[in-house]
C-alpha cells in the first residue's frame, strides 16, 4: 500500500507543522512630529486581540469603549472641542509581538495615530512600547500585566493604565497571607506572564511574613492538572493555599480539577492570580464561591460604575470587563489632556498628563505618576458571590476591601524606571 | 512511593482520553490510509454536544454519553461519503489538507457561535465525590473515566479480533487488494469504520466535558499529542495506539511531577526515540509500513 508510506510521511510533517506553527512579519518606517492638531484630526488606535483568547475580555468591545469615549467627549465639549474630527481605528495583533509591532508602526506612520490603546499580552505590549518611543507618540496600555512597562523598559511615551502583576500580587497574595493562609504552593503557566506573576506573588507573600512551599511551572496550554492537584496536599509542609496563575481555558481546567480532587476539604484553599468575569461565567459561580482575587474595577461596584456599565450594555449587549472600562477612561483622559493643551503634540499632551490627578468611574484617586508613567488608582480585593446572591449574568463579584491608590501599586522608587 | 503510584494513576486517567482518540485515529488510518486532522475537532464537538444537550434541552450527561457519539458518527459517515472519499485515491496530502481545513472551519464555527471563553459544565451528581482506592482517595468521576475507557478499548479489540466483521475490517486494513480479490467488498466497510472512529472521538469529548474546559480550541490543543501517540504505538495498530495512549499519559503525569518544565517535551522525545529505534512504532509491524 504505497499511499500508507506517504501518509506516514505526511503524519510526521503534520506533527512538526503543528508544533512549530508560528507567525512572522516585520516592517520599518520613518519618524514623525506633531503640530497644533496635525491634519486637523485626532486619531486613536486600538491594538487588541480581535479574535483569539482575549477577544472577549478585551477585543472588539475595547474598540467600542474607545468609540464611546470619543462620542462622550464630543457631546461634552460640543463646538469648544479642540477638533470635531476624531477617528478610531483598530488592528488585530493576534497576541503576537511581531504583529503588534507592525500594526503600531502602521498606525503611527501611515494612519497618523496620535495614541494607541489596549494591547493585551505582555510581550506584544512591550513591543508596542518600543515603537511608541521611536515614533514619539503616546501609548496607553490597558490589557497587559507586566510591570516591565513601568520598570526597566519604561519610556516617556508609554503609560500603564489599568493593572499590573504587582497590583494583583499585592492585593491577593498579601491579604490572603495576612488572613492566615501563610504557606503557598504556586502553579504557573511557563511563559512571561506566569513567571512575572509568580515573582510578584512570591515577593508579596514573603513581604507579608508568609512562605512559599514550592512553585511549579505547568505546560501551556494544558488540560490536565491532576499531577499538581495530587501533589499539593502531600507537600511538606502542607501548603494552606494553592495559588494559580493560569488564565483563560487553563484556569477553567485548574478550578474544575481543584474541585474534583476536593482540595478545599483537604485543607488547601485556592487563590487565583488574575480573573475576569468571563472566566467566572465559564467555571460557574458555584465552583468558585468565596474565592478571593484582586481587580482594577468591576461593573457593579457602585452607582457610578453601574450607570456606565448600563450604557455599555445598551451599545454592545455585554457587561464590561475592567479592560473595557479602562479603555474608555484612558481615551477620555487623553482627549481631555489634548483639549487642555490645545494640541495633539505628544510632548505637550505629556506635560498635561504627568502628575495630573483625577477621579472617574473607573479610576478613583488616580494620578499619572510622572516618575514611571504608572497610573496609580484604587484597586479592589473582591470575592466571588454565593450562587444565591447572583442577581443577573455577570453579577459575580462582591467587594471585600478597597486598596488605596497609594498602596496598590509598586512604589516609583522600586520600579527601576529611568526615563530617557 | 505513594506519590509515584498516584502519578501513575493520574497518567492512566489522562491516558484514557489519549487512548480513545488514538484508537479512532488508528482504525481510520488503517482502513483508509487517511490521517484525520479533524479528529480533535470532533472531540471538541463531542464536548459541545454534551453542553448543548444539557443547556438547550435539559438532557443529562448520561444521555449525552449515548446520543452524542451516535449523532457524530453519522456526521462522520456523511463527511466520509461526501468529501474524504473523493480524495482517497490521490496523494494522502490531499486528505491531510482537507481534514486540516475542516478542523479549522469547525473550530471557527463553534467560536462564532459560543465565543472564545469556555462553557460551564458540571459533573453528573452520581459521580461526584471521591472513592477510597486504598493508598489514596481519588475523584469518582475520574475513576469512572478510566474504567469506561478500558472497557471501551477492550470491546473494540474483541470486536476486531473475535468477530467476522472485525476479521473483514482487519483483512481490509492489512491487505486491501487481496481481500477484494477474495470477494470481500472492502469499500462497504470504509464508511462505517470512519463513522466509528469519529464516534470514539465524540465519546472522549463527552467524557471530557465535566472535567475539562469546554471551548473551541480544546481539540486543537490535544491533537498534536494524539498524533505522537499514534506514531509511538505504531501506525494502524489498534492495540499499539491504546497502549501508547496510556503510556504517554503516565509519562506526562510522572514528568509533571519530577520535571514540570520538561514534561511537555517528553512525549516528543519519546516519539523521536521510537522513530529512530523502531520506525514502525512500539507495536506496529514492519510490514505495515514497508508494504
Amino acid at each position: 500500500m504505497a499511499p500508507k508510506i506517504k501518509a506516514a510521511g505526511a503524519l510526521g510533517a503534520a506533527v512538526t507543522l503543528g508544533v512549530t506553527l508560528a507567525g512572522c512579519g516585520a516592517a520599518g518606517g520613518p519618524q514623525s512630529s506633531g503640530g497644533a492638531i496635525t491634519d486637523d484630526k485626532i486619531t486613536l488606535g486600538v491594538i487588541t486581540d480581535l479574535s483569539g483568547v482575549y477577544s472577549e475580555l478585551a477585543g472588539p468591545n475595547a474598540v467600542e469603549a474607545v468609540e464611546m469615549a470619543v462620542e462622550d467627549f464630543q457631546d461634552e465639549h460640543g463646538d469648544d472641542a479642540v477638533t470635531d474630527n476624531i477617528e478610531v481605528i483598530s488592528a488585530d495583533h493576534q497576541n503576537k509581538p511581531e504583529i503588534a509591532n507592525t500594526a503600531a508602526r502602521e498606525m503611527y506612520d501611515r494612519d497618523g495615530a496620535d495614541a494607541i490603546f489596549d494591547v493585551p499580552t505582555s510581550s506584544a505590549a512591550l513591543a508596542v512600547a518600543t515603537v511608541a518611543e521611536q515614533n514619539q507618540k503616546l501609548y496607553f496600555n490597558n490589557g497587559a500585566a507586566t510591570t516591565e512597562l513601568t520598570g526597566e523598559q519604561c519610556n516617556a511615551y508609554t503609560y500603564h493604565y489599568a493593572y499590573d502583576t504587582y497590583m494583583l500580587a499585592h492585593g491577593t497574595g498579601k491579604t490572603v497571607t495576612e488572613q492566615g493562609g501563610d504557606s503557598w504552593y504556586i502553579i504557573y503557566p511557563d511563559y512571561a506572564f506566569g513567571q512575572d506573576m509568580t515573582e510578584s506573588f512570591t515577593t508579596a507573600i514573603e513581604g507579608a511574613g508568609g512562605s512559599i512551599v514550592e512553585t511549579d511551572p505547568t505546560p501551556f496550554p494544558n488540560d490536565n492538572f491532576s499531577t499538581f492537584m495530587t501533589k499539593a496536599p502531600n507537600l511538606s509542609p502542607k501548603p494552606q493555599v494553592m495559588g494559580t496563575m493560569q488564565a483563560g481555558g487553563d484556569l477553567v481546567n485548574v478550578v474544575k480539577q481543584y474541585n474534583e480532587f476536593g482540595l478545599r476539604d483537604k485543607g488547601v484553599d485556592l487563590a487565583v492570580g488574575l480573573m475576569f468575569d468571563t472566566d467566572i461565567a465559564s467555571i460557574g459561580v458555584e465552583s468558585l464561591a468565596g474565592t478571593l482575587f484582586t481587580t482594577a474595577w468591576f461593573w457593579n461596584m457602585d452607582d457610578q460604575s453601574r450607570e456606565w456599565a448600563d450604557r455599555f450594555k445598551e451599545r454592545t449587549g455585554d457587561r464590561p470587563t475592567f479592560d473595557h472600562a479602562a479603555n474608555y477612561s484612558a481615551a477620555m483622559q487623553y482627549l481631555e489632556a489634548v483639549q487642555r493643551a490645545a494640541t495633539d503634540n505628544a510632548a505637550d499632551a505629556n506635560a498635561e498628563l504627568e502628575g495630573h490627578p483625577f477621579d472617574d468611574f473607573f479610576a478613583r484617586n488616580a494620578e499619572f505618576r510622572a516618575e514611571d508613567h504608572r497610573l496609580v488608582h484604587d484597586s479592589y480585593l473582591v470575592k466571588v458571590k454565593e450562587p444565591g446572591q447572583v442577581q443577573e449574568d455577570f453579577d459575580f463579584t462582591e467587594m471585600v476591601e478597597t486598596i488605596p491608590a497609594a498602596e496598590a501599586f509598586r512604589p516609583a522608587e522600586d520600579s527601576g524606571c529611568e526615563m530617557g | 512511593m505513594d506519590g509515584l503510584l498516584q502519578q501513575v494513576f493520574n497518567g492512566l486517567v489522562s491516558g484514557s482520553f489519549y487512548a480513545l482518540l488514538a484508537l479512532g485515529l488508528s482504525v481510520i488510518f488503517g482502513m483508509l490510509g487517511v490521517v484525520n486532522f479533524a479528529h480533535g475537532a470532533f472531540y471538541m464537538l463531542g464536548a459541545f454536544g454534551a453542553f448543548v444537550l444539557l443547556d438547550s434541552f435539559g438532557l443529562s450527561w448520561w444521555l449525552a454519553l449515548l446520543v452524542v457519539p451516535v449523532l457524530l458518527a453519522v456526521v462522520g459517515m456523511v463527511f466520509e461519503r461526501t468529501l474524504v472519499h473523493r480524495l482517497v485515491g490521490l496523494d494522502p496530502l490531499y486528505n491531510f489538507l482537507l481534514t486540516f481545513g475542516v478542523a479549522l472551519i469547525l473550530q471557527d464555527v463553534v467560536r462564532m457561535r459560543y465565543g472564545v471563553t469556555s462553557q460551564p459544565y458540571t459533573r453528573p451528581e452520581l459521580l461526584s465525590g471521591s472513592v477510597n482506592l486504598g493508598l489514596f482517595t481519588y475523584p469518582t468521576y475520574q475513576v469512572f473515566v478510566l474504567i469506561f475507557s478500558i472497557v471501551a478499548s477492550v470491546l473494540v479489540w474483541l470486536v476486531l479480533s473475535r468477530t467476522r466483521i472485525g476479521m473483514i475490517v482487519r483483512a481490509s486494513t492489512e491487505r486491501a487488494e487481496l481481500s477484494q480479490a477474495l470477494g470481500i467488498d472492502v469499500r462497504r466497510w470504509v464508511t462505517p469504520v470512519f463513522g466509528f472512529g469519529i464516534g470514539l472521538a465524540a465519546l472522549a469529548g463527552v467524557l471530557a466535558a465535566p472535567m475539562r474546559a469546554v471551548n473551541s480550541t480544546m481539540g486543537g490543543d490535544l491533537i498534536i499529542v494524539i498524533f505522537a501517540v499514534v506514531v509511538i504505538g505504531g501506525l494502524g495498530s489498534v492495540f499499539g495506539s491504546v497502549a501508547a495512549g496510556y503510556l504517554v499519559g503516565m509519562l506526562s503525569a510522572v514528568g509533571n511531577f519530577y520535571t514540570p518544565a520538561l514534561s511537555q517535551s517528553l512525549v516528543f522525545i519519546l516519539m523521536a526515540l521510537v522513530l529512530l529505534l523502531r520506525p514502525a512504532g512500539l507495536f506496529g509491524r514492519e510490514e505495515g509500513v514497508h508494504a
